[in-house]
């Protein structure tokens, strides 16, 4: 007999040591997220899996499983809460979702839909943040990011490089490279890394490549992203 | 500025990378900033990716990864800094210097800015220069600063007077009046033994300063329990909440019994290590506790076998922290103390079972350990008899605001809110915030509520506003603190304290409408349930308290209107206009 918990009044069977989204997922139930990736450690920053757990918040990445637990996902309260915290990432940045060369494969985009944003309803407040074009194989466009650190982790983890790491704190909070001059030429990337394929959205990008799949064949053109099988988002 | 000896620094930090934070304080200490080759260095020498310690180095508000002025000066921005004329005395500076407010003058000697709180409320408006605070700020010591700074005088050969700090104690009960010898809780803890120490705290019923309460005994049990080749022992001297500066007090003049309470905690829960994790803001003890430690190895208060207990070794160690309030939080101040960002962890595992190096670790306050010093001597039955049954024992507050006499005052725990107004010799307070921004605001309705865990719960800011202050301002000061202190760790506080900021400050500026009040509402609500850590969960309670208990404050400055854009729209069309040539009438909107 395997445990269980509960989620939205449906049993989730769970081995010990998952996490609730975790659980979830393997169930096929899907809860929003955008920091969170099965290959990688979780560390709950872009709280979009927020759900409500014996009647506390909670991310559903960061919250270990445990018997009995009753667990809300999909409720008009925490749609409405995730809603603008997607708000609130798209405010903060520059997304200019139809000239992106990551729009229809972009996790945050997905979710706008998913969650139905259908205007930004909060200030929004241009950053300045310039791109850097002097990696002969890639580009970063840092209007996009989000701050999920996948790169982060995907590079010092997977890669073993650690190219990317964070700085400044709060609004001015951003990512930065591996180099003395900040730039992404001087660093020992690999356009083959996993840190560049694991950016859910467009700041890390191939050069060369642009919009190569025709916009209405891409990933969420094809389905909504909580219909996606978790192994085939990008 | 001085160039630093890299390799000599090294040596002396032991190329330890959890001392990358007094590292880079030493760079800025010495270089006035913290400079790409700097980072390249001290990254290469310990073996750290150069963007992690980049990224440190730009986490702290202290460290200046771009250069700053030979002399930094940053006033401390609180209310009660601002209540007591600090705006026209940066203005007065800044004129003086011909500097503008945040920049560096042209011939980069100087630069003036703000920084948060800086713990000196009761003897205020306060500022610090090159990390050095100086207090008691009028027109003719901005003066003697600013002659100072053009003669290109050390700061320290300053004159002394201009850094003298003051321990104002106007009330003492039995914390402040303990006139126990350095080591007497030590001998009392071995008299006991280590599991009869702990009973007795347990005893006590002593809750945590820090503000959670959570029961002192019962998190030295978990840590003693807990599994593990090693223990610590962390005090959280970071006193980070505005309006809070008792703790420094307890520093200067009680420091003993801070490290019997330590050295106690140890001894209870089989930890040979302890912390001191001090804020860069009280630079000005770092010297007094340095000593302190010297002379207590040199009493075998410290050391291999503490006062001759075979088997028990104890050691302190001194961190300073480098501009950054969420590393009041116990799980943040453990990443700081490992020489990393700030950044609170996900929890559970806490500290007690997964805190410093992974290893169990009790992070108690300031005033927590004083009080576990003083149980041990005189047992948990005296401690309980004081305070109410709830929250034992007594409470020291730090006053500051609108009184006649603004400074330190301990009391039993259950003191009402009016009888502390009363001794400080507060007439006509409007409000009082307890226990800082992220407290609660009060007005007199409430004044007869208990300073006590089970109703007003503090930890030991007491800020008064008088009838003549506008409470809307208050809330602007906060707005802008949480916004500077957020660590960006998670969308909702990191996105939201700005746009919360932003709205308060609008409405301030009588740009607001209803829909900004509607926002900010809106946005207290997401951070409050779901931000990562206590600072995104309590950052709007200033506004909502606000709207809750002074809506008038609020509406008397809002706009008739539902919607004002936050630009000038005829103005966002002057560019277009250069371009064209054009200035007639119809290069301009109508209603212009």
């Amino acid at each position: 007999m395997s445990k269980t918990f509960t989620m939205d009044e449906r049993e989730i069977p769970f081995v010990e040591g998952q996490t609730v989204m975790q659980a979830a997922l393997a169930d096929g139930v899907y809860v929003p997220h955008l920091c969170a990736h099965p290959e990688f450690k979780p560390h709950g920053s872009c709280r979009v899996c927020t759900v409500k757990v014996n009647g506390r918040h909670a991310a559903s990445c960061t919250l270990a499983a445990r018997e009995g637990l009753v667990v809300e996902n999909q409720t008009a309260e925490l749609r409405e809460l995730r809603r603008e915290l997607v708000q609130l990432l798209f405010v903060e940045g520059n997304h200019f979702c139809p000239s992106c060369e990551k729009s229809g494969d972009c996790k945050l985009q997905a979710l706008g839909y998913e969650l139905e944003v259908k205007t930004l309803h909060f200030t929004q407040l241009f950053p300045d943040r310039p791109v850097d074009a002097s990696h002969p194989d890639l580009m970063l466009d840092f209007n996009r990011c989000i701050l999920c650190e996948l790169c982060v982790r995907a590079s010092a983890e997977v890669d073993g490089r650690h190219v990317f790491a964070l700085s400044g704190r709060g609004i001015d909070k951003h990512l930065i490279v591996n180099s003395e001059s900040g730039r992404l030429a001087d660093t020992s990337i690999a356009a083959t890394d996993t840190a560049v394929s694991v950016c859910p959205v467009g700041v890390i990008l191939k050069k060369g490549r642009g919009f190569r799949v025709p916009i209405g064949q891409r990933t969420y053109d094809a389905a909504p992203i909580s219909a996606m099988p978790e192994g085939k988002k990008p | 500025m001085q160039a630093v000896d890299v390799k000599g620094l090294l040596e002396r930090h032991r190329h330890d990378p959890t001392r990358l934070v007094q590292m880079l304080r030493e760079v800025q200490a010495a270089e006035g900033w913290i400079s790409p080759t700097r980072i390249t260095e001290l990254a290469g020498a310990l073996g750290l990716p150069r963007a992690r310690v980049e990224g440190v180095a730009g986490f702290y508000a202290f460290f200046a990864t771009t250069p700053v002025g030979a002399y930094r000066v940053l006033f401390s921005d609180n209310i009660t800094d601002r209540m007591l004329g600090s705006v026209a005395l940066r203005e007065r500076l800044c004129a003086k210097l011909g500097v503008g407010p945040g920049e560096v003058r042209a011939d980069a000697r100087v630069s003036v800015a703000v920084t948060s709180c800086t713990g000196l409320c009761d003897q205020g408006p306060a500022l610090l220069v090159n990390g050095h605070a100086i207090g008691r700020l009028t027109d003719a010591r901005i003066d003697l600063i600013a002659r100072c700074i053009e003669a290109q005088a050390p700061v320290e050969a300053w004159p002394p007077e201009l850094f003298r700090i003051d321990d104002v104690i106007h009330r003492k009960d039995l914390i402040l009046s303990s006139s126990l010898r350095p080591g007497e809780a030590l001998r009392a803890a071995f008299a006991r033994g280590a599991d009869a120490t702990l009973e007795e705290l347990l005893r006590s019923g002593l809750r945590g300063r820090g503000g959670a309460g959570f029961t002192t005994g019962e998190k030295w049990r978990a840590a003693k329990l807990a599994p593990g080749p090693t223990r610590f022992v962390v005090c959280n001297a970071d006193e980070g909440e505005p309006g809070t500066f008792k703790d420094r007090v307890l520093l200067s003049r009680y420091l003993d019994l801070v490290l019997d309470g330590m050295t106690v905690c140890g001894f209870a829960i089989g930890a040979q290590k302890g912390f001191i994790y001090l804020r860069g803001e009280y630079l000005f003890l770092q010297a007094p506790i340095e000593a302190a430690l010297a002379a207590r190895r040199k009493a075998h208060l410290l050391g291999r076998d503490v006062l001759g207990h075979r088997g028990f070794d104890f050691e302190v160690e001194l961190h300073l922290g480098a501009g950054s309030y969420v590393c009041g939080e116990e799980s943040a101040l453990i990443e700081s103390l490992e020489g990393k960002r700030g950044i609170p962890r996900s929890r559970p595992p806490y500290p007690v079972t997964h805190g410093y190096l992974g290893q169990p670790t009790v992070v108690n306050n300031v005033e927590t350990l004083v009080a576990a010093a003083l149980v041990t001597v005189n047992g948990g039955a005296w401690f309980a008899k004081h305070g109410t049954a709830k929250s034992p024992g007594t409470r020291v507050h730090s006053v500051s605001g609108d009184c006649a006499r603004p400074g330190v005052y301990e009391f039993p725990m259950g003191l009402t809110v009016q009888e502390l107004l009363d001794a400080c010799g507060a007439k006509n307070a409007q409000a009082v915030q307890v226990s800082g921004p992220s407290g609660t605001l009060l007005g007199p309705a409430e004044f007869r509520r208990k300073l006590a865990f089970e109703d007003v719960a503090t930890a030991g800011a007491f800020t008064i506003f008088g009838e003549t202050r506008d409470l809307l301002d208050v809330s602007v000061n906060f707005a802008h603190f949480f916004a500077h202190e957020s660590c960006g760790f998670c969308t909702p506080c990191r996105v939201g304290t700005t746009l919360l900021k932003k709205s308060i400050d609008a409405i301030a500026a009588e740009r607001g409408t209803r829909r900004d009040v509607k926002v900010a509402l809106r946005l207290a609500v997401l951070m409050r349930d779901t931000s990562h850590c206590a600072l995104g969960h309590t950052a709007c309670a200033h506004f909502l308290a606000l709207h809750e208990k002074f809506k008038p404050t609020i509406d008397r400055r809002l706009s008739s209107l539902e919607f004002l854009p936050t630009f000038d729209l005829d103005e966002a069309l002057a560019p277009a206009r250069e371009v064209t040539g054009r200035d007639d009438g119809q290069a301009h909107l109508e209603d212009t």
